[in-house]
């Protein structure tokens, strides 16, 4: 244990406060758009593992419909990475299939959008 | 004859030090239990310097002087109307943000003050420590007075004791308290003592009570004023602290280094938002953040870390990173507010040309380049009818609880992206600072409350936004959105217009 603390026993005490049991049967995932940080930080959003990885899509479009760049997605030319490892999504499959753990980051890549006057914004 | 009076120094000797004494019924430690788990030796507790020769009846005499002059001015300016004097209706919100932001951290302060001022046994420092305890109760009780007659008048300001525990951002002032609090005596110390106290304090009040001047706020200078020399002595007490335990034995350096790396990064993080204050909300500005850092850390702060440098104290950990971070952060940090006002207790706006440009002359090397166009996407929005607001709720790091929205160091068009596991369990930080502090002791911020996550664990009034907002005690429609449209905008127009219709 590395935390100094006065309770010898102090691991008995631990409340785990973003375990998966907590979700009640839910992953948390996080969404990021890259190249488009007008947008304040990846979404999080709790989704049961068998959901199919295009949902992800889908609940992106509505997150990031405003901006400018939101109309030209072309989804089936995404790059993909999924808790820092390149990924090539089966948009079928669940999530779970195709690696996403709880809080797992999902991070994306739009070629041919770089935000707003390829700004990253 | 009469005994010859008692010099200033012999009375503060017989106030700590007599009116301590050796315990027979119990043993020393089962008396301190608290101040030795951490690591920290200490040899000779009568090396304590005492920072402030300041005895009790002198205490409440100054006090009670102070405490008259304010409330006088408060009176005033009640009485003047001097909130219809301020610079603008926009400058208010700088003053929620110090309520709900600020106010409770200096009674979460009172606590931990009242605690250490029990558990040393140093009987100097307890009394050093006690005192500083009931400033701060001092602080948050002339704060909420101070504050309060603009309650009367404007919105975001009535809940703030129900929104500490519960509204988003509010758990990043929260946590870093609790943090600080849950920690040992000497570590809390370090942390706000040192850190907060001496470090960092110029950069939260300077800015603050600055920012009251020039807008116009006599009731919040005053304030400031009247908390200047209970600041400067709990300077004193924060710069005695750490030259304290590093006299006292070679050990205690690494461990006090680790604490300065951990609570300069923790009140960088903190400070964020008063940057965003300091560029953005101030309709009459002082200087810019960037401007502020470098004079109160790095020309201050350097010429503090070469004089404690004998002792083998080094500059913080990512001392460099926070100063490059500063051409990014208050614009970063408005943008969060600026898109996540909606679901928040005070207003937010879009910066007018003339502030564009006051931004671009402050910060040559960055905001043309990454953060203008960003307003300029936004503005283009707002004129189309379609005002930006963020739709999904954001990723927060695990250790400051700010969204994690700051980009890699050396690249700001990239967000900087941490994690670490433990015992199976994925966690998401800010920065490298924040990383090592999970890191290093992983047990304790496992337990973080993090807002975002207790919404989606279904443990703050609901699902929808509405259900959150209505536990968040945010009247909605009234207290969040942009300040254009708002009824603190409507009020703030009347006044004006009355003020017209008086003079012609």
């Amino acid at each position: 244990m590395s935390v100094i603390a006065i309770t010898p026993d102090y691991e008995k005490h631990i409340q785990y406060r973003d375990e998966q049991e907590l979700y009640h049967g839910s992953l948390l995932v996080y969404v990021h758009w890259e190249e488009h940080i007008s947008f304040v930080s990846a979404f999080g959003v709790p989704l049961p593992p068998d959901t199919p990885f295009g949902a992800i899509c889908e609940i992106a479009k509505g997150i990031y419909g405003d901006h400018p760049d939101a109309a030209d997605v072309d989804w089936a030319k995404a790059e993909w990475m999924i808790d820092d490892k390149k990924a090539t999504p089966d948009f079928g499959k669940s999530i779970g299939e195709n690696g996403v753990g709880h809080k797992s980051l999902i991070r994306f890549w739009t070629p041919g959008l770089h935000g707003y006057k390829g700004t990253s914004n | 004859m009469t005994a010859k009076k008692l010099s200033l120094k012999q009375r503060y000797e017989f106030l700590t030090r007599d009116l301590d004494w050796e315990p027979s019924y119990q043993p020393i430690d089962a008396i301190f239990p608290y101040d030795q788990f951490e690591g920290i030796k200490i040899k000779d507790w009568s090396g304590w310097e005492d920072p402030f020769r300041l005895t009790m009846d002198s205490y409440w005499k100054f006090q009670a002087e102070k405490e008259r002059k304010l409330y006088a001015v408060i009176d005033a300016f009640a009485q003047n109307n001097g909130q219809t004097g301020i610079s603008d209706g926009r400058y208010v919100n700088v003053l929620k943000i110090f309520l709900t932001g600020i106010s409770p951290e200096e009674y979460q302060a009172h606590r931990g003050f009242a605690f250490t001022g029990r558990h040393f046994r140093g009987a100097g420092t307890r009394v050093a420590c006690q005192m500083q305890s009931i400033d701060e109760l001092r602080h948050v009780q002339t704060q909420i007075h101070t504050i309060s007659h603009y309650n009367k008048f404007f919105d975001g300001m009535s809940e703030f004791p129900a929104q500490h525990d519960r509204v988003f951002y509010l758990s990043v002032p929260k946590s870093f308290f609790d943090d600080a609090r849950s920690a040992g005596p000497f570590e809390f110390m370090i942390a706000i003592g040192f850190a907060f106290e001496y470090l960092l304090t110029n950069l939260l009040f300077v800015p603050f009570m600055s920012g009251a001047a020039y807008n116009g706020d006599m009731s919040t200078v005053t304030f400031g004023f009247s908390a200047q020399s209970d600041e400067s002595r709990h300077m004193t007490l924060g710069i005695e602290v750490i030259k304290f335990l590093l006299e006292q034995h070679p050990d205690n350096l690494p461990i006090v280094q680790k604490w300065v790396d951990k609570w300069f990064w923790r009140g960088f993080r903190l400070l964020g938002i008063v940057a965003a204050m300091m560029d953005y909300m101030l309709p009459k500005k002082v200087m810019s953040w960037k401007e502020a850092w470098d004079i109160y850390f790095v020309e201050a702060g350097g010429a503090l870390f070469k004089d404690l440098a004998r002792y083998g104290l080094k500059m913080p950990k990512y001392a460099d990173v926070a100063t490059e971070a500063c051409e990014h952060i208050s614009h970063q940090n408005w943008g969060l507010f600026y898109q996540l006002c909606h679901v928040a207790g005070f207003h937010a706006w879009m910066p007018d040309a003339a502030h564009l440009d006051w931004l671009s002359e402050k910060y040559p090397n960055t905001f043309d380049k990454y953060y203008r166009p960003r307003f300029e996407m936004w503005a283009k929005q707002e004129k189309d009818g379609k005002r930006f607001y963020f739709n999904g709720l954001p990723q927060l790091c695990s250790c400051c609880q700010l969204p994690m929205l700051y980009t890699e160091p050396g690249d700001p068009t990239k967000t900087c992206f941490r994690s670490s596991t433990f015992k199976d369990t994925r966690y998401h930080f800010c920065s490298d600072g924040c990383k090592d502090i999970f890191d290093n002791e992983p047990e304790k911020y496992v337990q973080s409350w993090l807002p975002v996550n207790q919404i989606f664990q279904g443990n703050c009034g609901g699902a929808t936004v509405p259900e959150v907002l209505k536990w968040y005690h945010i009247n909605v429609g009234v207290d969040n959105g942009d300040y254009v449209g708002s009824p603190d905008e409507a009020l703030w127009k009347s006044w004006a217009e009355q003020r017209l219709s008086e003079a012609s």
